[in-house]
């Protein structure tokens, strides 16, 4: 291995070790722990600290809390060490050193204040500017580039370059990603994003010396999920957010810590708003979910937010057509019906989006009614009872850590990019074999497709296809269930066989627990968590007369049955309804919400709901004082703790609870039958663009669709 | 610069070339005249225009034309294909890549002299790499051609100990001889003249070196002529155009020997000289042997 692979190498696994999930013990090794025969002491400006062996003189650096400015350095990518900007000084060095790419040696005296130092960034910003247009007032980076940033502390007051500025053409990349190529300072991050990172190797760079340029070469737009991403890690203004392009800048906006809520990774974002608006959605760093990536769909979908709104109470006139009305009138409406209905009939149906405090307010009230019939969307069959048996039970981080993965019935890729990610880096980088029953799609790695038939699956799960030898020589074997299998009706028959594969193949082993389900919206987690299904005196048997819809698009309801919608968006759902309640979008409700793995998550509201429309449990708090059975619960904290003693883990956010294995017992009780072969695995994103109310309705997400068909006609 | 003007300008040029028809016997009709550039793109005039500074030809991104565009296929020779598998026989199998710029060499000379974007997707295909890898590497040498070339490919040596021994002379000639500008291809499509930084011909400068696609890939050269004055580099030219094999090398002299004669060296060596090998050898022989006749005298 070459001196910088080992740098590369080393650095990588310092910062597993530093950020890794795992990370909670070995964080403690730090300057203080020393002497660590792994570890090596160097001096930074006069003070020493002990750093791993092997990592960069940019990372002992940063160790030291001296920060060297960099543009190309990135610590999810690769080294390219082509910038220059991170030189600093080390003792007996005749030149300056690059330090992203320059490992430690012990005893280095590195130097990051003195003239050499200085004089060597200056130099390089002034290289970088020459070619750099000075159009910082009308760029959308403007006020967060690093460029613009570094260049007030590097950069010279006047320019000694008499010549042309050269210019470079603009790159269509399609309807998410803005270019302005004559402001890119060849960092690569991008390029390196798009290889190593989202794994669509289309973007190079073409061309050499004043010639080059980042870029396809042939005019291809970006096909990934993960797009948007470059937008983050460009450092300048060349890569910039289409449709935020010229409505904000960016110091007027005011972030919210938020949940986004389109996959089931609960990814952590920042909301951008000004005033009452969302002007853009970007990621928080979480290393243990989402790293510092999101997908396309929860960073661009936002657009949405302000089409198609429920923002006023309506009630179905005799005409057959929704008429605008009071809230006090609706909310009296329904409590009628509520009153008037026999508790058998009514059924209750919580959305895909549904934050947990709403969805335990209207299991609460239900309950107080005498009802019990409440099912999460599309998941009437789906048990509750034992955590593990819908959990992502290795944890996401744990996913890097696996050698076997068997995917049934899901496609990561589209139902949830950014677990993609840590997919791929088990593959490529751990080496791990992914194999697939389901659908037959690209991956973005090398993946193995058996079959998509349930009776691959059931060769699998009774041992005699081969690849259960190689499931049970696997050290972390990992089993992926797709969301679609939970939501077919036979899926308690494949889910048996499946739980009883995983004790047989060691799936499940000692405290590696590799059976995961992976859900594909931010609610379903949590309605399962507090038990948001169908208690054990509901039946069938009465037909519904009442259906409660709590921004549920897709449930059933028969002819005549009265429908009450609660949600935000005017879409499948709201048309069909007799009542609309205006509810409050993920942005604009505090509210809980669980990830596929089980970890309860907080977003916080960045602005109020629309129009006369209110936050989802209020609501229903006021609902159920209509119908006569008051919720005991005023405040959000109140509804919190509620929500804490029906499942303890809302009491700890931001963790994962281990969960139980409970050996086979999960459906001892169920009857071993055989499957419906008759339906194949399938993914339940058929879209990646469009698979929830407000990301059907976005018109971003429209373009990014129409271009992707485009793409593949 | 207008798109009109752009044209008229191209026309002109074409015009003028035309006007020296004495080049070529062929016919010359104006369409024929167009240059390696589009005049119809304005971008590509405007590159034509600056071309006198950049060293490598042409732009970095591909458009799409009708006789080069994404919808093509191409692929090796039948009759290259054994060099390709040589080629590729000399790096490991997870270092295919490697390969890419030998393949991409062998698949100029295939071309009569340019890659176009389905050369070099069939070039990853057989590299198992990702497209853009191979659009980097064409794009980065100036060697790799991605417009249509001339039969031949005169490249007159720019860099100093050329310019000072008169490659400008020669490269002001070659223009006037072809009725083109540098990076232009003639109309009849025989010469195309291009400018090379150093090619380690400093002794004998200046030089020009050309690439011969006119016999595809068993019959491809690329050779030095060396010494040259706009006289013989001219001469040069007209011999490649008539189908002859001028000299290759050096003009006036065998190698890069001094033009006037030895100027150091001329007598022989006074010494020291180092130790003869063959006498210490000899002599050690004749020791070893007279020590074993004498120990067989002695036994006896």
């Amino acid at each position: 291995m070459t001196r910088l692979a080992v740098a590369r190498k080393a650095s990588r696994e310092a910062y597993k070790t530093l950020f890794g999930a795992r990370a909670g013990a070995m964080r403690a090794m730090s300057a203080e722990a020393a002497p660590n025969p792994d570890t090596v002491p160097v001096t930074v400006n006069g003070q020493e600290v002990h750093v791993p062996k092997g990592v960069t003189v940019l990372y002992a650096c940063e160790q030291a809390g001296v920060d060297v400015p960099r543009f190309c350095y990135h610590h999810k990518l690769s080294i390219a060490g082509n910038c220059r900007m991170c030189l600093v000084e080390v003792e007996k060095s005749p030149k300056p050193v690059a330090s992203c790419a320059m490992p430690v040696m012990p005893g280095m005296n590195i130097k990051t204040t003195t003239d050499l130092v200085k004089k060597a960034r200056e130099g390089v910003m002034e290289f970088l500017l020459i070619n750099h247009p000075l159009d910082c007032p009308i760029c959308d980076q403007g006020g967060e580039c690093e460029l613009q940033d570094q260049s007030y502390i590097f950069g010279s007051d006047r320019s000694r370059f008499t010549e042309y500025k050269r210019a470079v053409e603009d790159k269509e990349l399609g309807p998410l990603v803005k270019t302005v190529m004559t402001r890119c300072i060849h960092c690569t991050r991008c390029v390196r994003f798009s290889t190593e990172i989202a794994g669509v190797q289309d973007m190079g760079i073409t061309g050499r010396g004043n010639q080059a340029e980042v870029g396809t070469y042939i005019s291809k737009l970006l096909a990934s999920e993960l797009s948007g991403n470059v937008i983050d890690l460009c450092p300048v203004g060349a890569l910039t957010s289409k449709p935020f392009a010229f409505t904000a800048r960016s110091w007027e906006l005011e972030g919210t810590p938020s949940i986004d809520v389109t996959d089931g990774l609960g990814s952590n974002i920042r909301v951008d708003t000004r005033g009452n608006e969302v002007m853009r959605i970007v990621p928080r760093a979480n290393e243990e979910v989402n790293e510092e990536w999101i997908s396309d769909k929860a960073r661009f979908s936002y657009d949405a937010l302000k089409r198609q709104r429920l923002d006023r109470p309506m009630v179905r006139g005799s005409d057959g057509k929704l008429q605008e009305t009071s809230w006090e009138f609706a909310l009296d409406y329904v409590a009628e019906k509520l009153k008037a209905t026999e508790p058998d009939a009514i059924r209750a149906v919580a959305g895909k989006l549904c934050d947990a405090e709403s969805m335990i307010s209207l299991k609460d009230m239900m309950n107080k009614l005498g009802a019990s019939h409440t099912t999460p969307e599309g998941m009437a069959n789906v048990s509750a009872d034992v955590r593990s048996s819908y959990l992502f039970n290795s944890n996401l981080v744990g996913v890097e850590d696996a050698d076997y993965v068997l995917l049934i019935g899901t496609n990561p890729r589209t139902e949830a990019p950014v677990l993609n990610v840590r997919l791929r880096r088990a593959v490529i980088a751990g080496g791990a074999t992914v194999t697939s029953v389901g659908p037959n799609a690209d991956l973005s790695y090398p993946s193995t497709h058996l079959g998509d038939t349930t009776a691959t699956l059931e060769e699998i799960t009774s041992g005699k296809h081969a690849v259960c030898e190689a499931i049970k020589a696997a050290n972390n074997p990992m089993v992926i269930v797709g969301s679609e299998l939970l939501r077919r009706a036979d899926s308690k028959i494949l889910l048996k066989k499946i739980h009883a594969m995983c004790d047989e193949l060691g799936v499940v082993k000692g405290d590696w627990n590799g059976f995961n389900v992976l859900h594909d919206a931010g609610g379903t987690v949590g309605a399962l968590d507090i038990g948001f299904v169908p208690g054990t005196s509901a039946s069938n048997d009465v037909p519904a007369k009442l259906v409660y819809s709590l921004g549920a698009e897709e449930f059933d309801a028969p002819a005549g049955a009265f429908i009450v919608y609660q949600g935000h968006h005017g879409a499948q759902g709201a048309s069909k309804a007799d009542v609309i309640l205006p509810g409050a979008a993920y942005t604009e409700k505090t509210g809980t919400y669980v990830n596929t793995e089980g970890r309860a998550q907080v977003a916080v509201a960045s602005m109020g709901p629309v129009g006369q429309a209110k936050e989802d449990w209020r609501i229903l708090r006021a609902l159920s004082e209509f119908a006569g059975v008051p919720l005991p619960y005023n405040t959000h904290e109140q509804v919190h703790r509620r929500l804490a003693e029906v499942a303890p883990h809302f009491a700890k956010l931001n963790e994962v609870e281990a969960t139980l294995w409970m050996n086979g017992a999960t459906y001892a009780h169920e009857k071993a039958r055989k499957a419906d072969a008759s339906i194949p695995f399938k993914s339940s994103v058929e879209n990646f663009f469009m698979t929830d109310v407000i990301s059907k309705t976005s018109a971003t997400m429209a373009k990014c669709t129409e271009a992707r068909n485009e793409m593949n006609a | 610069m207008p798109r009109a003007r752009a044209l008229a300008r191209a026309l002109a040029r074409a015009v003028d070339a035309t006007a020296r028809v004495a080049l070529d016997g062929a016919s010359m009709r104006a369409t024929c005249a167009r240059t390696m550039t589009k005049p119809n793109d304005a971008r590509a005039v405007a590159t034509a225009r600056t071309r006198a500074r950049a060293y490598s030809v042409g732009q970095m991104v591909h458009r799409d034309v009708p006789e080069d565009n994404s919808t093509m296929t191409w692929t090796f020779e039948a009759s290259v294909r054994p060099k390709v598998d040589a080629i590729l026989r000399r790096y490991p199998s997870n270092y295919k890549r490697s390969a890419m710029i030998p393949l991409l060499d062998l698949a100029q000379q295939q071309n009569k002299g340019h890659l176009t974007l389905a050369m070099m997707n069939h070039i990853a295909d057989v590299l198992e790499v990702a497209p853009i890898r191979v659009y980097e590497v064409a794009t980065f040498y100036s060697m790799f051609n991605r417009q249509k070339m001339g039969k031949l490919h005169v490249m007159v040596c720019g860099t100093t100990p050329c310019m000072l021994r008169g490659s400008r002379e020669i490269e002001k000639a070659l223009e006037e001889w072809m009725g083109v500008k540098k990076f232009e291809t003639t109309a009849c499509g025989t010469f195309t003249l291009g400018e090379m930084e150093c090619m380690g011909c400093c002794v004998n400068a200046p030089m020009i070196a050309v690439a011969d696609y006119r016999n595809g890939v068993e019959g491809y050269s690329y050779n030095y002529y060396e010494d040259l004055t706009p006289q013989t580099a001219v001469k040069v030219c007209e011999a490649l155009k008539a189908g002859k094999s001028p000299r290759v090398g050096s003009q006036i002299r065998d190698k890069a020997e001094p033009i006037k004669g030895l100027t150091t060296l001329t007598g022989d060596p006074s010494g020291p000289f180092s130790r003869d090998l063959d006498q210490i050898k000899a002599d050690v022989d004749a020791a070893a042997a007279a020590a074993a006749a004498a120990a067989a005298a002695e036994k006896k």
